[in-house]
């Protein structure tokens, strides 16, 4: 996501918050007394007097655990920041831990953003130098320490794999026995990084595994949902079926009478039974009878909202992007394509639905949930307990996946818990659940929108090309607003169409913003989504009726495009790629789209089955500048890939009347192993900044089948899902 | 209320729950057994897989006055070579991302080469068909179930 949060509200944010160290980024390194890990030294963590900044605990029996300010639902954060401490601390990788940052918004705050949080892929790309200094710097510490220990001068000693040495004096030793010395120099403040050629770890194939892989196959890695202190009441909270509703009035009798339900209470958002267990609390929820009050809800369904945008995308738009005149272009005559393209509203359905935990302690409390954006989230719990920020410690734990769901500006889900807190009062902890259909029907979705596409081929060439868009704003009405949105538009709802990586002489990209009262959120790779298809599906159409192959003639018309040009010609290569032309059956279709920086291009091989198309491969290169850890790249390819294709196959929230229909997954269907293609993944060599991988393995995937089912003579698709009839 | 005996990886729980009260929620809420996962609640995502008396059950969909005397068995009591192979496997190749799924995707693995030590390619869709992964690491599920069988061949 595009996410700039400016610094006033940085600063605004850490003036309150519990650690005054001053204002920028320190560069320090906290190691441990006698191994105790900062992370569970609470005392430490409140006071104002610690070192001022703190992100790797070196133990006494040497394990180097790396304290992580990004989430890790499975993006590889923990490995990444691990890979970057490790490389230039000369660690052993079998030494290396990690874990979640504490909330901080002053020393764990994301550099992109101002604040904490994880987002836009931008894990690596933010923490890329500043990970390293912190290794570079502890590895100074430890030398200077084992130079006064052994009394010999520092430039004599090196430090390879965990052990720092002495050569000619015999002298080595591990870490965790120099920690506490190393810990009483200074911090060298700008210590000297390796050259890329010195790497060991970073960019190496098999260098490191991923750090979370244990836990996560033997069941013992812990989620909210696994927090189990004593006294927890599970809490359901009954909303409203419509965006907008309130509740008129409720009757919780039947529910109350249910063996483990503790109470029932209304909350803002609707109403909440506070239970001993799941099981009870979902019993009670289901016996509850509230009338709803939908007096300023959104009552529109999903069939009258696309009459509407297509109503609007007849007219054009907020000017965006103009070069050239589209217009006359367009009245001279030579050949007019025009497409529409209709995206729907889609959950983020991470595998473990929303959840959070809080303990409020009556003058103190203690959250711990898979928070994406912790500092605005931690500001809002003490906001509504009521305490001064500094009396609230928030904790970030393993999400069970994300895609943007949990990255939630309007902070809602940090004040429901509290919410639901303050309505109970204190003392009994509160672990807040969302089941699917609370997950799949409670909205943020990938915004519904529309693109109406209009392009003109004269000789052979792509003269005009013009995009109307229609969609709902992430950031409208958010905390974000002022930061993010030019001009009073959303760059969320046009990025990719504005900017194409073609060269077309006359161009115009405009925007209607509407207002839904639904709530829309970014989902993995945001604008992307969309636009990334319509433009991707449309040069393809364009192409074809020019007569051009979908490689050449997109490299035809990139010529100041490198890095775009790059990975299509690294795909093409990889896939052997001949043409589109089919094969007993198959046919390939191509795309290429840059989001957050990286570009990926992707070539899918798939055939018609009774059904809808059935992928069997897919080719995919990528550039994402420096490559950290290779294998997590491929990893995110992969999964962006099967990710995107279930959507593009299956996936849409419609609305009926307002009401979100999809409530689980066998009415929102999701990509299973037999459907999963054979993927092929290639990192093309960049000595650029590294970018991130989370998202752009996604926007391809779509448009690269649609362009491959126009070379088996089917109309590209234009609305989506593709199959939307189907469901499990 | 009633009084249920759980026979759990080998030890007996005594649960007081409601009789309709799914097996998944008695594990994870009453014995306190959190290996095992919540996705859907209906069958369709096989994150709260388990074995009745070693065959793959959809525990979220099992009332617990259904199991009986049944042996349970989640992915904390897991054991034998074919789950060796397969955790292996899995840390060898990486599998998990958010790893949500994963102990769901473990049990059906292990119980697959259980039952066919050699899978192809289509008994992998067939068997693991019932397990959503929303990271999408089929690709890698798919590798380590055949690396795991190699392994098992010795
Ligand atoms: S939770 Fe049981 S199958 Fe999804
Ligand atoms: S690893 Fe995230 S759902 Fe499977």
């Amino acid at each position: 996501m595009n996410l700039h949060v400016k610094s006033e509200a940085a600063a605004t944010l850490s003036r309150r918050s519990l650690l005054k160290a001053g204002a920028g980024f320190v560069l320090a390194t906290y190691v441990a007394r006698n191994g105790i890990a900062y992370a569970q030294d609470a005392a430490a963590a409140k006071s104002v007097n610690i070192a001022p900044n703190t992100f790797l605990v070196i133990g006494q029996d040497d394990t180097v655990t790396v304290l992580c300010k990004h989430i890790e639902f499975g993006q590889g954060p923990f490995t990444g920041m691990a890979t970057l401490v490790a490389e230039e601390l000369d660690a052993d990788w079998a030494q290396m831990r990690a874990d979640h940052a504490p909330s901080n918004p002053v020393l764990y705050k994301n550099l992109a953003f101002g604040v904490q949080g994880t987002g836009g892929s931008s894990a690596i790309a933010n923490s890329y130098e500043q990970m390293r200094k912190v290794g570079a710097a502890a590895r100074a510490m430890l030398v200077a320490a084992a130079a006064d220990e052994w009394k010999v001068p520092a430039e004599e000693i090196t430090v390879e794999k965990g052990i720092i040495r002495h050569t000619s004096s015999g002298k080595q030793s591990g870490f965790g026995a120099l920690a506490a010395k190393a810990m009483q120099q200074p911090v060298p403040a700008n210590p000297p990084l390796k050259d890329p050629s010195a790497f060991r770890l970073i960019g190496k194939d098999g260098a490191v595994t991923r750090l979370d892989s244990v836990a996560k196959s033997n069941g013992s890695a812990e989620y909210t949902l696994d927090i189990k202190d004593p006294g927890t009441l599970t809490v359901l909270v009954a909303r409203s079926p419509r965006f907008g509703g309130k509740v008129a009035s409720f009757d919780a009798a039947a529910a109350k009478a249910v063996p483990g339900v503790i109470d029932v209470r209304e909350v803002p958002n609707g109403v909440a039974v506070y239970a001993e267990g799941f099981w009870p609390a979902k019993t009670a929820r289901d016996l509850l009878k509230i009338s709803w009050d939908d007096s300023k809800a959104e009552m529109r369904g999903t069939a009258q909202l696309l009459e509407e945008f297509r109503a609007r995308a007849k007219k054009q738009g907020a000017l965006v992007k103009q070069e050239g005149d589209v217009d006359a272009e367009i009245a001279k005559g030579g050949r007019l394509i025009e497409t529409e393209f209709v995206f729907p509203y889609l959950a983020h359905a991470p595998m473990e639905p929303i959840n959070a935990f809080l303990h409020w302690k009556g003058d103190t409390a203690s959250a711990r949930y898979g928070s994406q954006f912790p500092t605005p989230d931690h500001a809002v719990i003490a906001q509504v307990l009521g305490l001064d920020i500094a009396k609230v410690d928030l904790k970030t734990i393993l999400a069970g996946g994300s895609f943007g769901r949990r990255a939630q500006q309007s902070t809602h889900v940090a004040l429901e818990l509290a919410q639901v807190a303050k309505a109970i009062g204190p003392g009994r902890p509160v672990k807040l659940v969302w089941t699917r259909e609370d997950d799949m029907r409670g909205g943020y979705y990938r915004p519904f929108s529309l693109h109406r596409m209009r392009g003109v081929v004269r000789d052979g060439k792509i003269v005009a090309w013009s995009d109307t868009i229609v969609g709902q704003s992430i950031m409208k009405g958010s905390a974000f607003e002022a930061m993010t949105m030019k001009n009073g538009l959303d760059s969320t709802a046009y990025e990719g169409s504005n900017e194409i990586p073609y060269q077309v002489p006359n161009f115009r990209c405009d925007l209607h913003q509407v207002d839904v009262g639904v709530p829309v959120l970014w989902w993995r790779s945001v604008g992307h989504t969309h636009t990334g298809y319509a433009v991707e599906a449309f040069v393809d159409q364009l192409l074809e009726a020019a007569g051009q192959d979908p490689v050449e003639g997109r490299l035809a018309m990139m010529a100041d495009k490198p890095r775009h040009a790059g990975v299509l010609k690294a795909v093409a290569k990889l896939a052997d790629w001949k043409g589109a032309k089919v094969e007993a059956g198959r046919a390939r279709g191509v795309a290429v789209v840059e989001s957050f920086n990286t570009f990926v291009a992707q070539v899918v091989e798939l055939s018609m089955g009774a059904e809808g198309p059935v992928v069997h491969k897919v080719w995919c290169a990528v550039d994402c500048g420096v490559a950290v850890n290779p294998d997590i790249i491929r990893a995110q390819m992969e999964g962006g890939i099967g990710f995107a294709l279930g959507h593009i196959l299956y996936a849409q929230q419609p609305l009926d009347e307002g009401r979100p229909v999809a409530g689980n997954f066998d009415s929102y269907r999701s990509l299973r192993i037999n459907e999963m293609p054979e993927v092929e993944v290639v990192i093309v060599p960049s000595t650029e900044k590294p970018s991130g991988v989370g998202e752009p393995g996604v926007p391809p995937l779509g448009p690269a089948v649609a362009n491959a089912m126009a070379k088996l003579g089917l109309p590209r698709p234009t609305q989506l899902p593709i199959r939307p009839g189907d469901s499990a | 209320m009633a009084a249920f005996t759980l026979k759990i990886n080998g030890r007996e729980h005594q649960v007081d729950v409601d009789p309709g009260t799914p097996l998944l929620w008695a594990i994870r809420d009453n014995v306190g057994l959190t290996g095992t996962k919540y996705g859907c609640g209906v069958a369709q995502c096989g994150a709260c897989t388990v074995y009745l008396d070693g065959q793959t059950v959809r525990s979220c969909s099992l009332p617990v006055s259904a199991v009986g005397k049944s042996e349970v068995t989640t992915i904390e009591g897991l054991t034998g070579k074919e789950a060796v192979a397969v955790q292996k496997a899995w840390v060898a190749h990486d599998v998990p991302q958010c790893g949500y799924c994963q102990s769901g995707q473990v049990m059906s693995a292990a119980a697959l080469l259980g039952l066919n030590p050699k899978p192809t390619d289509q008994d992998i869709d067939l068997a693991m068909n019932g397990n959503i992964c929303r990271c999408a690491t089929y690709v890698r599920i798919r590798a380590a179930i055949h690396s795991a069988a190699k392994t098992l061949e010795g």
